[in-house]
């Protein structure tokens, strides 16, 4: 069995929603990313204690006709992706300070 | 189009706020020449004011919040108006003389995740600088805060404004830039103050000296595209929007004050008397200030830079008429093109009362989407 995974925003990040997106801007390069529907769910809920399969469950599985083991793969991707970019934070344990990405 | 100019236009389409530049304080320690500020404190917005202004700010849906002065560092409270907005997510950029930063200020600016920090300086030799700030010794200081700043790995960008004091010096200036790691702006626009007074525009630099500024490709990038020949409006530009002032930017002065830019100081209510989200969307000045196209201009939509002017609606304003020309944008395409505006044609013989130009080289926000596609249920694109 796959260990679980805690994402938290990072504290250093800026963002708004504008529509049905969300603007996030990291500090780290001054880049600008927009997030769709769907990440921004995951972005909004991204508490570090609620494990990353129980967010796709709760929040996306409930809001969208995906398979549950798909949208954990998706999740995991996405959730990756934006830890590379210093947006969210990642780890096997919860996260109950996330650090600011140097 | 850039992600910005697309989010820029999004925000306009949702009539959101998207930018915010909030003076915190008229008051300075430095005296600069140029100013067009009045430094006493005449009753600034409390703590608790700001912070209830930030919060009404992030519910409209303000993500670019500009924080500025006056010096903002004189603010007691700065660090607890900064922990509030970084707790309201804005994207903060900062604008300071830097006099008072040291390594605990930049260590802390680092960790609140800072966008960006624009620093005065006005010359790479520190009597220069000081003769225009009346401060002995604050270039050193402002420098050596620069370099606080950068060994945080903080984004720095150097202010200079171009005039009389200083005007041979600007290519010094941006050498300094370039050796600290910040980026540079050359600004030669001294603007008239705040209430109107225009006797410090007599420090802008001669139109010859304007006209070699606009030549120099370290600045302008292609000569050849940026003095151009003019274009005269075509039916787009006659629908055209002059700025973001107004229409998805506004300006918070420290007294609550509202106006469409701090460079267009038409009241439109204030803070401490009204919500900011009901200004934005109720204000009558606005209402008026958003309806006005180029092809409302009787002067400018006639005139042969019609198409390509970047005519400012807060000096024409501040010369008296909102829907008239700024006579400091006809002199700066005039030194772009070597032809006259309708507007300085129509005042031939007579004396301008400026030259106001601006130059802007911030480098440009990098942007990405993350974003969904049809088969996955989370995707990222490029």
């Amino acid at each position: 069995m796959n260990k679980k995974l805690y994402v938290a925003r990072s504290p250093r990040i800026a963002a708004r929603k504008l529509g049905e997106e969300t603007l996030v801007m990291s500090a780290q390069g001054s880049t600008l990313f927009t997030l769709n529907p769907t990440a921004t769910i995951l972005w909004q809920v991204a508490d570090g204690i609620t494990a990353l399969d129980e967010i796709v469950e709760r929040h996306i599985c409930s809001e969208f006709d995906v398979k549950l083991e798909e949208a954990i793969r998706d999740a995991e991707a996405l959730a990756a992706e934006l830890s590379r970019h210093g947006i969210l934070v990642i780890s096997e344990k919860p996260i109950t300070s996330p650090k600011s990405p140097t | 189009m850039s992600l910005m100019k697309e989010i820029g236009e999004r925000a306009l389409g949702l009539g959101v706020p998207f930018s915010v530049h909030l003076d915190l304080t008229y008051r300075c320690n430095e005296q600069c020449v140029h100013c067009y500020l009045d430094h006493n404190d005449h009753g600034e917005m409390t703590t608790a004011e700001i912070k209830h202004l930030l919060k009404e700010m992030a519910e409209a849906g303000v993500f670019i919040l500009t924080l500025s002065g006056g010096e903002i560092f004189l603010r007691k409270d700065f660090f607890e108006i900064l922990e509030c907005a970084r707790d309201l997510t804005f994207c903060i950029r900062l604008k300071t003389n830097a006099v008072l930063i040291r390594e605990a200020q930049a260590a802390r600016l680092r960790d609140l995740g800072v966008e960006s920090i624009q620093v005065s300086i006005y010359s790479h030799r520190p009597e220069v600088h000081d003769t225009i700030t009346k401060v002995p010794g604050s270039f050193r200081r402002s420098i050596n805060a620069i370099r606080f700043l950068r060994s945080q790995g903080l984004k720095v960008v150097i202010a200079n404004v171009l005039m009389t004091e200083n005007m041979h010096d600007y290519r010094g200036a941006h050498a300094l830039a370039d050796e600290l790691g910040a980026g540079f702006t050359l600004d030669p626009t001294v603007a008239p103050m705040m209430d109107g007074d225009r006797s410090i525009l007599n420090l802008n630099i001669h139109e010859s000296a304007l006209h070699d500024t606009y030549r120099d490709e370290s600045l302008v990038g292609s000569v050849e595209e940026f003095c151009a020949p003019p274009r005269p409006a075509d039916e787009s530009n006659m629908e055209s929007l002059p700025c973001s002032a107004g229409h998805t930017a506004c300006y918070v002065s420290p007294y609550g004050e509202f106006y469409p830019c701090v460079q267009f100081p038409l009241s439109c209510g204030n803070v401490r008397q009204q919500r900011f989200i009901d200004i934005w969307r109720n204000s009558e000045q606005l209402k008026e200030v958003r309806s006005i196209r180029l092809r409302d201009l009787s002067s400018c939509s006639q005139c042969a830079h019609g198409g390509s002017c970047t005519r400012c609606p807060g000096l024409a304003f501040m010369e008296g008429n909102m829907r008239g020309p700024s006579t400091q944008d006809c002199e700066k395409s005039f030194a772009r093109t070597g032809i006259p505006s309708a507007n300085l044609l129509s005042k031939k013989g007579k004396t301008s009362p400026a030259r106001l130009v601006q130059i802007q080289l911030v480098p440009a926000v990098t942007g990405s989407r993350l974003s969904g596609t049809g088969s996955r249920a989370i995707a990222i694109a490029s």
